[in-house]
């Protein structure tokens, strides 16, 4: 991948993981003693590996000027393993987690390994960088073939990639030393927030150059979410982490919110980190791929643009349904509930036209898993953000709040649509980009789609059951006007289904496991047949220098 | 450039528009998405007239139903006030063995108190109340602190070595092995004959007797001559076969060695009267199906 460089991005490269390697020896040497000086450590060891790979790389020869009429599809490469890796490792520490929720005990004594600590483990892992690296990759697919144009440099979405999966990674490592600022999805402390800013403007610059670039006169809906996802999660990012560091050498820091006030920016962030990573983003890779696998026009161009200003326009405002009978003045918690429940019929608007475009198709659905992943992956996106809505009606979340329910939703759309729209959309796109007819074995495709499937449907529907059952435990009485079931009975009722949901869990982490060995394979036969196969489509030419 | 097609499958025209093969259908938005947008903004505005809904600098519209969240919560917590009163406020007259005495009452009391129970008590006594090393089992009629009405009402109140309570239950076993105040040969003795007294051939006749000196000169202010404990001092009788903290010689060994703190927290500013004397009059029937 290093001999696709020029030699002055080359030398660009060794001299970035210079920089990060000097930040990274300050880090560790300033903050000795403190959580802060192993995070230099890593940060060091890490710039190490990038700038031994740079000059493993460094002396092969030159790439000719030919690179500029092909697409720059490197950095989507390495994107699509790189987010395999980390679903492996997230979909693991998920499935530990729901062990753990169990059996309690399976701590061995250590901090590290205790809940507080795993569970933001897993979900960075499976979020940040299974799903962003997803994002990340595909992104630049989509926006050089929509655009028809390539990426306006080389380096930049490298920059982005590895600075990206090195915020990740000090992240996770983080959690498990007890670095975190205890704000959910964003528990990373200032230096890697910072470090995060810097990646997500270049990427952000990185995209609309190149759609400066394009060469179509119209921008297509997958990129208005992509650029919706990129622009919407930088301000978020950036409001919710204001904070100041307690010193320039520990890793703590305290929020530049207090009380109310910080739970609201908490929440209004995470609500949006649902609706603009989770989901605008998502809903960008759907409009490429679904359409391009099912071989049909979107059903309508005009429901595109409803849905899509509906989503960007009703989601700002609903972040305070997380904060139902809270000490948030209730006007606020108000509009944040009709604003919810608005928020349906866009998002039925998304999933519909989804669906409608299959029409004409559905023989393939039948035929062709990975086409059945996005199918699914769309009527996940309907239930779970039906159940969303619903769920934001305060008399309702009265009931579901803090219960299993929520969790159960959490993973109707995260298994459910989420993942399924990415394993879909990777099965498309590892053929194109390693210029193979098609996967390695479809029957492997096939078998990660059931495991999915079934994986799903035992998490949600355990989760159905248990959060209700919970929910109602906690406000039955009885005829004496007390409550009927102390804590302790709800957690006594919710044992089964804590280990139904976990094997659940296990059958859908054997998923990726199945895909990336799938994924190597189609790779290696790749090799074998050194890209002879068929391209994703004749390149239209691109004309060297644009 | 744009060249619109129709669309054999639907018959609906594209856009013309081509994103790398990628064709849009120019397909009007169904009316039935306007009519749902309709009904939900509908909704949406129908709910800010009559609830608390927007900003209006330092205040905001209070809405015509002028509902607030205190307004709900007190509504809900007077509901349930009138809904208990009846049983309650007779409980709060009546003596602890009055209403033990009435089936009724009774009846309620098990309703209610299995849960606060299991909510407060249970992480140091156990769901079945039955307790663990270090905190009393409360259904075997063997009571630190007495087993009347009041001597648990009491313990319940102030709790023992709680530091937050100032009129706290207070007792201690000192630390015998570790302040050095017995030698290592004094110690195994007492413990044999601490041993001895619910099991008499816990060791030799000779360990026995020296133990027993030594047990009348540093543990009989506390123990009681005979070792059968004092309910003042929160000391357990030794001669029965209930432990505390455990009767094998290596858990005795430590008792004496290391001393012992036991701390109950005090309920009086967590639990209501009425709580409180429900949960007494619980436990004291627990002790009673025991016997
Ligand atoms: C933090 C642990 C803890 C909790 C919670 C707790 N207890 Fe206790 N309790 C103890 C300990 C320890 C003792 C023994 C104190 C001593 O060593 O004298 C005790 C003693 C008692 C006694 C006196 C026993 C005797 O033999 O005289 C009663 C009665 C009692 N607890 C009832 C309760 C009730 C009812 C609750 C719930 C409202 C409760 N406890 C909650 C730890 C606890
Ligand atoms: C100052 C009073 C005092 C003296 C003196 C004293 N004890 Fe204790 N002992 C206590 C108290 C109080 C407890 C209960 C501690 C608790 O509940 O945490 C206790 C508990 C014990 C227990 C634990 C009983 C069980 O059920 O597990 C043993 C054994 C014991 N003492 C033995 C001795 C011996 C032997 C001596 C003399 C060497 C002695 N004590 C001297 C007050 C005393
Ligand atoms: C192998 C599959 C998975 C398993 C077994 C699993 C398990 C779990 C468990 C046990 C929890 C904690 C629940 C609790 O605290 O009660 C959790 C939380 C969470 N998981 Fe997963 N998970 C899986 C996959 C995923 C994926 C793929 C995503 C996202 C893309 C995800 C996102 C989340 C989120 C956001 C939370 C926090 C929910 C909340 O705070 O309400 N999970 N998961
Ligand atoms: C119309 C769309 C949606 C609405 C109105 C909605 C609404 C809600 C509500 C009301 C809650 C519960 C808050 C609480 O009681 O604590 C919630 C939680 C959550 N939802 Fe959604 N949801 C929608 C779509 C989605 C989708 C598509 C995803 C994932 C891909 C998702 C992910 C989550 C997560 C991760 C949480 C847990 C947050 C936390 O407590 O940690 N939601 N959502």
């Amino acid at each position: 991948m290093i001999s696709g460089l020029t030699l002055g991005e080359r030398q660009t490269a060794v001299c970035l993981s210079l920089a990060l390697l000097v930040l990274g020896v300050i880090f560790a040497g300033a903050g000795q003693g403190d959580p802060l000086g192993v995070h230099g450590f890593i940060i060091a060891a890490y710039a190490v590996v990038v700038m031994g790979a740079v000059i493993t790389g460094y002396y092969a020869p030159a790439p000719g000027a030919d690179r500029l009429t092909q697409y720059y599809d490197d950095p989507t490469k390495f994107g699509i393993i790189v987010a395999m890796l980390w679903a492996i490792f997230g979909m693991f520490v998920g499935d530990w987690v729901a062990w753990l929720l169990a059996y309690p005990d399976m701590t061995f004594d250590a901090a590290w390994a205790s809940f507080g600590r795993l569970r933001p483990v897993h979900t960075t892992g499976v979020i940040f960088g299974f799903g962003g690296n997803a994002l990340i990759a595909t992104s630049y697919h989509v926006v050089q073939r929509t655009s028809r144009a390539r990426l306006p440099d080389q380096l930049s979405p490298w920059v982005v990639l590895i600075g990206y999966n090195l915020f990740c990674l000090l992240a996770v490592s983080g959690y498990l030393i007890g670095i975190t600022q205890s704000k959910e999805y964003a528990e990373p402390e200032w230096y890697a927030d910072i470090l995060l800013v810097i990646v997500w403007v270049t990427y952000f610059l990185l995209y609309i150059r190149t759609l400066a670039r394009r060469q179509e006169p119209h921008i297509y809906v997958a990129n208005w979410y992509y650029m919706a996802f990129i622009l919407v999660v930088a301000v978020l990012h950036i409001v919710n982490n204001l904070a100041v560091p307690v010193s320039l050498t520990e890793a703590k820091s305290y929020s530049l919110f207090a009380g109310v006030q910080d739970a609201m920016t908490q929440w209004w962030y995470g609500h949006n980190a649902v609706a603009f990573f989770l989901t605008a983003g998502f809903l960008g890779m759907m409009y490429y791929y679904l359409p391009k696998r099912a071989g049909r026009p979107i059903y309508s161009y005009r429901m595109s643009i409803v849905g899509f200003w509906g989503i960007t326009f009703f989601y700002m405002w609903a972040g305070s349904h997380h904060l139902h009978y809270t000490a948030l003045p209730l006007w606020v918690q108000n509009l944040g509930m009709t604003f919810s429940v608005m928020l349906l019929v866009p998002s039925w608007i998304a999933a519909g036209n989804a669906l409608m475009t299959l029409n004409g198709a559905w023989t393939r659905v039948r035929d062709d898993a990975t086409l059945r992943f996005m199918a699914m992956a769309a009527v996940f996106y309907g239930l779970s953000t039906f159940e969303g809505s619903f769920m934001a009606i305060r008399p309702v979340n009265s009931l579901s709040h803090y219960t299993d329910w929520t969790i159960g939703h959490v993973h109707a759309g995260t298994l459910g649509w989420v993942s399924m729209i990415v394993f879909g959309t990777f099965y498309s796109l590892v053929p194109w980009m390693w210029k193979v007819e098609r996967m390695y074995s479809r029957k492997l495709v096939e078998w990660h789609f059931w495991l999915a499937m079934a994986g799903t449907l035992i998490y949600v529907f355990a989760m159905w059951n248990s959060g209700i059952i919970q929910g109602l435990m906690w406000r039955t009485y009885n005829d004496g006007g007390t409550l009927a079931y102390s804590f302790v009975d709800s957690l006594v009722a919710m044992h089964p289904y804590y280990i139904a949901r976990a094997v659940g869990g296990f059958l859908f982490f054997l998923g990726p496991v199945i895909g990336l060995y799938n994924i190597l394979m189609t790779i290696r036969l790749s090799r074998e047949t050194a890209g002879t196969g068929i391209a994703e489509m004749p390149v239209v030419a691109l004309k060297a220098g644009e | 450039m744009s060249v619109e097609k129709r669309d054999p499958h639907t018959g609906y025209l594209t856009t013309g528009h081509d994103w790398n093969g990628i064709e849009e259908l120019n397909t009007p938005v169904p009316k039935v998405i306007y009519i749902c947008l309709g009904l939900a903004f509908a909704f949406a505005l129908i709910y800010w007239l009559l609830m608390p809904a927007f900003p209006l600098g330092l205040t905001y519209t209070k809405g015509l139903l002028g509902v607030s969240q205190h307004s709900l919560i007190d509504a809900d917590l007077q509901q349930a006030q009138t809904d208990q009163q009846t049983v309650t406020s007779k409980i709060a007259t009546l003596s602890v063995d009055e209403v033990r005495a009435d089936a009724g009452l009774m009846h309620y009391v098990r309703a209610t108190a299995v849960p606060i129970f299991g909510d407060n008590c249970a992480a140091c006594h156990g769901i079945d109340a039955k307790g663990g090393p270090g905190y009393p089992n409360l259904t075997d009629n063997s009571w630190l602190w007495g087993g009347d009405a009041d001597a648990v009402l009491e313990t319940l109140r102030v709790g023992v070595n709680d530091e937050q309570h100032d009129d706290t239950r207070v007792s201690q076993m000192l630390a015998f092995g570790r302040d050095g105040m017995l030698d290592r040969n004094a110690l195994l003795s007492v413990v044999t004959y601490v041993q001895s007294l619910s099991k008499p051939d816990a060791g030799t006749v000779e360990a026995i007797g020296a133990g027993r000196e030594v047990f009348a000169a540093n543990c009989a202010s506390c123990h009681g001559e005979k070792g059968a404990g004092s309910i003042e001092l929160g000391a357990p009788d030794l001669t029965d076969s209930v432990w505390l903290y455990g009767g094998d010689t290596q858990s005795v060994f430590n008792t004496v060695y290391n001393g012992r703190t036991g701390v109950m927290p005090s309920w009086e500013a967590r639990l209501s009267d009425v709580d409180r004397k429900i949960l007494a009059t619980y436990v004291l029937s627990l002790g009673e199906a025991g016997q």
